[in-house]
């Protein structure tokens, strides 16, 4: 992985000491509240129903064992319930004893968030994090967000360029840009190198996938404008090629014509989506006529070197030199296999669902589950982050990558290590052969800790999860993508799921909304596109009997080998919606109103 | 290229009295097109921030001061923080009418926080990765 320079390092000092003298000028009163939020969040600051909340930058999910260890003490040695007072919050629906704390969440976007670390210690966690090169720059705020791409890239079998170079050449330079720290909204970037869309490229406000044209040559296809929220949009292809060297004036184009002609009079209409809907060809006019501007008349400065790329590109080479021919790997494999088929089912559902092919046939990629009973969605505890760091350091070089399921992928596992590691990560609990499956679900934190929220999600990803602990059940429905977003904020990417579950407000009470048939844009969901929703909103305790109606008509309807999202795409979405409601019971009069 | 620029002269709202002729100051709308004004005899712009967190005069700023070769002063006006200094020096500001409660010498002092950037701005239009 990227290895930071001296410059690197001492930037993000300066970085955590200019959020100390802010942070130190606001608990003074010389910097106003209302003038101290955009800065403290674009270090990753919330202010949330009980504590601040804290994301810290994961640049690209790439992670390390000495960050995961850094990540556990701040689990362990901050993130304390009980250092926040919580009388005057308002606890709603909240079970506050029962919330958990001392843990770190992945989320979504490949990054790392707390829930309870107080304000005043916010500075000296900034210091810690520096110790091992990291921050929360920019992972908020109304600027260019922290750069996500493929749990996969570099090491994936069907990829045509590793898109980590130009992910951390986006992050270097996307880093306290002076012009873009004040957009109208958030911008979200995202990069894939793969012909497979992992990370859901379509959905972002960039979406970036390298592609090669008629020539052989290595560039870009962009997508501009794709977001969730209220306003579902899958992005438009505005360049279905640009040359690799363009791309960061490319984006320069982009971002200063949204900066400048974005709205800034209503939140939700400001990201880039709305802009690129409503002036349509205008808007790639002018994006067009913007770059040609930054290449003939300010000679285009950020023009990316082939020495800059190669530079770059050196930080993630394969970290360990291994010499292995096909055949020894084949071999090795049919043993580990045939060694699993006799001895244990679980061993070999593991591999099926949590390991993955690899670009080094000596390799394998090893997902390791943070979807199990007891535990939030992607939630993982000082301990399991300190397991997770020896697991990495050894068994996959020290290296570990956060994925947008909200788990955390081993990158270089040696195939023959595969039963050793299976059993240690068993031993953990993070050997769940879930993968992919009902139980992987996503979910954002929700009404139990985010302000902005409208429903819980926690409670409902935990009845799910809690239902579905067959593993024979959970493997005969396959792959699923069931999403929870706790408000049309859609942190949960409530949108994509093939099973969308969305959280209402409705008098005080929560409801959820549901919704088929979504897709992120992967082979197996489809083109990216929103699901539909499929009535009146449901109760809280109507949801688990919901989900389960879905699932036994998608088993009643399937034909031969077909997924979830298949059969809805075949069926329509009748026969779901009539099993839904035939499950109601708070909301039967509403449904049938 | 971009004219040589001095560093970012630092003025309070309730103390500055603009030392320019009115006639030889432009002061550009938020939403106005830099392009299409026009610079001949004019040795100031007046760029407006309505609200600190409203980014679009750093464009504007770096429209004149990088794409046009505007050499005269460009001035921040309206909320403006000692937090945006660095942004405004970058952008290609060279003068900052400080609202009234802003601490001038603070602000000095946060100008000179950090060693250097990543990327090409309109005064040093060179990335980090060329410089290296």
């Amino acid at each position: 992985m990227y290895q930071y320079t001296d410059f690197d390092r001492q930037f993000v000092r300066q970085r955590a000491a200019q959020f100390r003298d802010q942070l130190e000028r606001f608990q003074a009163g010389t910097l106003g509240g209302d003038e101290f939020k955009p800065l403290r969040l674009q270090n990753g600051w919330y202010i949330q129903r009980f504590a601040p909340m804290l994301r810290v930058a994961v640049p690209y999910g790439e992670v390390n064992s000495a960050q995961l260890r850094v990540l556990a003490r701040i689990a362990r040695e901050y993130d304390h319930k009980e250092d926040n007072d919580i009388s005057q919050a308002n606890a709603a629906l909240s079970d506050v004893p029962s919330l958990p704390d001392r843990c770190a969440h992945f989320t979504t976007r490949q990054n790392v968030q707390y829930n309870w670390i107080p304000l005043d210690r916010a500075a000296d966690v900034m210091d810690l994090l520096a110790t091992v090169n990291m921050h929360g720059i920019q992972t908020s705020g109304n600027c260019i967000r922290n750069i996500t791409t493929d749990a996969y890239a570099g090491i994936a079998p069907d990829e045509v360029a590793d898109p980590r170079p130009f992910a951390e050449i986006l992050r270097q330079w996307s880093t306290l840009h002076p012009e873009f720290a004040f957009l109208p909204r958030k911008f979200k970037v995202a990069i894939t190198g793969a012909t497979e869309d992992r990370a859901a490229t379509p959905w972002h406000d960039v979406g970036l996938r390298l592609v090669r044209n008629v020539d052989g040559e290595l560039g870009f296809q962009v997508r501009v404008g794709g977001g969730m929220g209220r306003t579902p949009i899958v992005g438009t292809v505005i360049r279905e090629f640009l040359p690799w060297a363009q791309i960061l004036n490319y984006l320069e184009a982009v971002v200063r014509v949204y900066n400048r002609f974005g709205r800034r009079d209503n939140a939700y209409k400001a990201r880039i989506k709305i802009l690129v809907k409503a002036e349509g060809q205008t808007f790639i006019d002018a994006v067009e006529a913007e770059f040609v501007d930054i290449l003939d008349k300010d000679g285009a400065p950020h023009t990316i070197t082939e020495a800059e790329l190669a530079r770059v590109t050196g930080f993630f080479a394969e970290p360990q030199a291994l010499t292995c021919d096909r055949k020894s790997a084949d071999e090795k494999i049919a043993h580990i296999l045939r060694v699993a088929a006799e001895d244990d089912l679980e061993f070999g559902r593991w591999l099926q669902r949590n390991v993955r092919g690899h670009r080094n046939p000596d390799l394998r990629a090893v997902t390791l589950s943070f979807k199990r009973v007891g535990q939030a969605a992607g939630d993982a505890s000082a301990d399991q982050l300190d397991r997770a760091a020896e697991l990495a350091d050894r068994f996959s070089a020290g290296e570990a990558r956060i994925t947008h399921e909200q788990n955390l992928v081993l990158p270089w596992v040696r195939c023959d290590q595969l039963p050793e590691l299976w059993r240690e990560a068993r031993r953990l609990g993070l050997a769940r052969p879930n993968i992919g499956l009902l139980t992987d679900l996503i979910a954002c934190p929700g009404g139990d800790f985010c302000d902005l929220a409208n429903a819980r999600s926690l409670p409902i990803a935990q009845a799910i999860l809690s239902r579905y602990q067959d593993l024979d059940e959970l493997h005969d429905l396959g792959e699923i993508d069931l999403h929870i977003s706790g408000c049309i904020n859609s942190c949960g990417h409530h949108h994509s799921g093939h099973i969308g579950v969305l959280g209402v407000d409705k008098d005080g009470q929560e409801w959820y909304q549901v919704t088929l048939g979504g897709s992120d844009g992967t082979r197996l969901s489809g083109a990216a596109t929103p699901g539909k929703v499929i009535g009146p909103s449901f109760a809280a305790d109507e949801m688990p009997d919901v989900i389960e109606a879905l699932l036994d008509t998608y088993r009643a309807q399937r034909q031969d080998g077909e997924t979830f999202t298949a059969t809805v795409r075949r069926t329509g979405l009748d026969a779901f919606k009539a099993a839904a409601n035939a499950v109601r019971t708070q909301t039967a009069r509403a449904a049938t109103a | 290229m971009s004219a040589p620029q001095a560093p970012l002269q630092l003025f309070q709202a309730d103390q500055f009295v603009p030392p320019e002729d009115a006639s030889r100051r432009l002061v550009l709308a938020n939403d106005a097109d830099p392009r299409e004004a026009r610079l001949d005899g004019i040795d100031v712009v007046e760029l407006q921030f309505p609200k600190f967190a409203d980014g679009r005069a750093f464009s504007q700023a770096f429209l004149l001061r990088r794409r046009l070769g505007f050499a005269g002063q460009i001035r921040a006006t309206g909320d403006v923080l000692i937090d945006q200094l660095v942004q405004m020096q970058r952008s290609g500001f060279t003068q900052a009418v400080l609202r009234a409660d802003q601490s001038a010498e603070h602000g000095r002092r946060l100008l000179a926080h950090y060693d250097g950037f990543y990327q090409g701005d309109a005064v040093d239009t060179r990335p980090h990765f060329a410089n290296a």
